[in-house]
């Protein structure tokens, strides 16, 4: 880790795209890093505006409303994507949730139109006939060729995501739907790169996540972010499980 | 079978349930009538003389339906209203029930019934109203209401089959609302105070865009959530001018606002029995429906002056020698003016906080999150935290800057209300979702304490 870090975090269409309190995903990034004495800034891209490729170590994209995601998407290929690229090649982090989710790979095809996506990883969506999927979900993932651990949150998508035959699930299905509700597969992983619908928000069921994301992004290991007193934060991770039906092992 | 033999049946098997203790006595009566009659709402709201008033909204419905019953008491105008806020074609269906009187008579000259927001379309299609108020729309159980736009669609879908004359009656702060009154006749209500604004527009705002070409709405002024004066950079449909209006809105802490209602009729002062500007809306709209129905003015600021909360809705109690104020939050945009309205209380605060996943709470409690809980960091002294997620209020209440150690998590309500009771001093504050609230009444019923809310 440098010498002063900073997680420098850039939130794509904060403004717009914040449908399921995507707010609480953003501020356990900011508290776990000044809690430990990590700068952090926050900078918000929205309709419009360029986006730097270097400026940021983690790029967040979170759910909205059908219209806000059709305007999003179109701005996002129109002026952000290639950044985007630079942004994962030089490994900064990407993360897209529910419908940030939907926007990273090649589209989302609704009943009257085609969102395009920015391609960064192998997938598309589509919307089908059938009710939205809903509810608890947990997933086991496998970060770091570590110990399985579990991300538990809350799920409410209309689309189903298929992955290309080369592309990897950010995790395993333990209860829920995940990505379509049959393959078991729950988000993508392709490096830095990372989609899921888990919201709830995701990182304050899932603390450790939270600082796998701050550790990744500054190059570093969570083993050297140095611990915090999380008893409430395991508790509200073991009260997520329990929602969703996985105990605690 | 007739109507009546079937009105007959339908009460009958609802007192049987009722006796057995099974509860569900405001819905299930309606509910077994429905099944008899498909078209028994409208069958028996024909027979109201004055016809029915239907309102809607996010937030507010109990109260602002509690308000404008108040005020038809004061004009004397009989009606039949579910009271017990079953707001749902089953609650409809049980209050007229309810009023069904000898020889299929009702008693009763006007229907004034809160209906949920999803179900406005099927209940409005069944009772033909001649009146219909629509509040407000914010974000709100997404997992169990869908996007906030396509239940703006459902209610437009509504006012576009309604004859012309309807009675709509809109709130002009809410850009969503407004915007259903476009080319027809409209009663327009809203605030205009501006020392009440914002700072900003809360981050959990939803509907700041201008629903003809998708623009951020520019805002002159906003007062909650994105309920403001607002107008489109582009031009298109300026905001309606509200013809019942608040103005020198004055908000006293917890217990009540004042201000000046301003209408064709006349203005007044109105000393409002009930606290926050959000109350100040309920009541404009409570206010609005009556005049847009002939009411007179004196009767309005009669029937709003003398007004009670409804229970869980800023009621303070006495229990055991300790005042208790309960106030029920459910979604962010009305757990913000709850917690914007605390804290106009000077001093410390003790509170309890009770987070239930229930279905009717909305499984998914990601809304804590895009509520503004920082507006009560620096004003606790102490916080427990009870309900089925407990922990993840506790862990809200920390990252928005509460000390952990003025958090304590005690997820059994019965033992966390004895522990929240016991610490601290002055009021405690309850602060709990929809079935919590119910779970609290309970435990209050209980105790002896609070049997007026059982009439």
């Amino acid at each position: 880790m440098a010498e002063n870090p900073t997680l420098r975090v850039c939130a794509l269409y904060g403004e717009l795209m914040n449908i399921y309190a995507d707010r609480g995903n953003l501020l356990l990034l900011e508290r776990r890093c000044r809690w430990r004495g990590i700068g952090f800034e926050l900078a918000n891209a929205t309709l419009g505006d360029r986006l730097d490729a270097d400026a940021h170590d983690l790029y967040y994209i979170g759910g909205g409303q059908d219209a806000d995601q059709r305007l999003c998407a179109a701005d996002l290929v129109e002026h952000k994507a290639p950044a985007l690229h630079a942004a994962a090649a030089r490994g900064a982090l990407v993360l897209g949730v529910c419908g940030g989710y939907q926007l990273l790979g090649h589209g989302y095809q609704l009943e009257d139109a085609w969102l395009p996506g920015a391609g960064l990883v192998d997938l598309e969506t589509v919307r089908v006939e059938g009710p939205r999927l809903i509810g608890n979900v947990a997933i086991e993932v496998d970060l770091d060729d570590g110990p399985k651990r579990v991300l538990a949150g809350f799920e409410n998508h209309a689309g189903r995501t298929r992955l290309g035959a080369d592309e990897h699930p950010l995790g395993r299905v333990l209860r829920g739907h995940g990505n379509d509700g049959r393959s078991a597969a729950e988000g993508v992983r392709r490096g830095g790169v990372i989609g899921t619908y888990l919201h709830g928000p995701l990182l304050p069921k899932n603390a450790w996540f939270a600082d796998w994301l701050i550790a990744a992004a500054l190059d570093t290991g969570v083993a050297e972010l140095g611990p915090l007193d999380d008893a409430l934060e395991d508790a509200a991770h073991a009260a997520a499980r329990r929602a969703a039906g996985i105990a605690e092992r | 079978m007739m109507l009546g033999a079937k009105v007959s049946v339908a009460r009958a098997l609802g007192a049987i349930a009722r006796a057995s203790g099974r509860g569900g006595g405001t819905s299930l009566p309606g509910m077994l009538l429905q099944r008899l009659d498909r078209d028994a709402i409208g069958t028996l709201a024909r027979r109201l003389p004055r016809g029915s008033a239907l309102l809607s909204a996010t937030n507010g419905k109990t109260t602002t339906a509690a308000l404008a019953a108040n005020i038809l008491a004061k004009a004397a105008i009989p009606i039949v209203h579910n009271r017990a806020g079953a707001n749902m074609a089953s609650g409809v269906a049980s209050a007229l029930l309810d009023a069904v009187g000898p020889k299929g008579t009702i008693k009763g000259e006007l229907g004034l019934f809160e209906v949920d927001e999803f179900w406005l379309p099927s209940v409005s299609a069944q009772l033909a109203p001649r009146s219909l108020l629509l509040a407000n729309l914010f974000r709100d159980q997404l997992d169990r209401y869908g996007e906030l736009e396509a239940i703006a669609d459902r209610w437009a879908a509504v006012v576009a089959a309604a004859p012309g004359e309807l009675g709509l009656v809109l709130c002009s702060d809410d850009p969503l609302v407004a915007d259903l009154g476009r080319g027809r006749e409209a009663t327009y209500f809203g605030v205009r105070d501006d020392r009440l604004a914002l700072p900003e527009i809360q981050h959990a705002a939803d509907s700041k865009h201008c629903r003809r070409c998708g623009a951020p709405l520019q805002y002159l002024a906003v007062y909650l959530g994105h309920l403001g004066r607002y107008r489109c950079p582009n031009g298109h449909d300026p905001q309606p001018e509200p013809t019942v209006q608040a103005v020198e809105v004055e908000l006293h802490g917890v217990h009540s606002a004042t201000f000046s209602l301003i209408s064709a009729a006349g203005r007044a002062h109105v000393e409002l029995p009930l606290p926050g500007l959000y109350n100040v809306y309920n009541a404009l709209g409570a206010a609005a429906l009556c005049l847009s129905l002939g009411v007179a003015l004196g009767d309005v600021v009669a029937g709003l002056q003398d007004a009670e909360a409804a229970f869980g809705r800023a009621e303070t109690i006495a229990v055991d020698g300790r005042a208790l104020s309960i106030m029920l939050i459910k979604n962010p945009a009305g757990a913000n003016e709850v917690l914007r309205t605390l804290v106009l209380e000077p001093g410390q605060h003790d509170v309890l906080g009770v987070l239930n996943d229930g279905i009717a709470d909305g499984r998914d409690v990601s809304w804590i999150w895009d509520a503004d809980f920082e507006l009560l960091a620096s004003r606790l002294r102490g916080v427990t935290c009870s309900g089925t997620r407990a922990d993840e209020l506790g862990v809200r209440l920390k990252y928005a800057g509460v000390a952990p150690e003025k958090i304590a998590i005690v997820g059994d309500l019965p033992d966390a209300f004895d522990s929240a009771r016991a610490a601290g001093n002055g009021t405690l504050y309850a602060l709990p979702t929809y079935t919590a609230l119910l779970q609290l009444r309970g435990l209050l019923a209980d105790r002896g304490v609070a049997a007026r809310f059982w009439r």
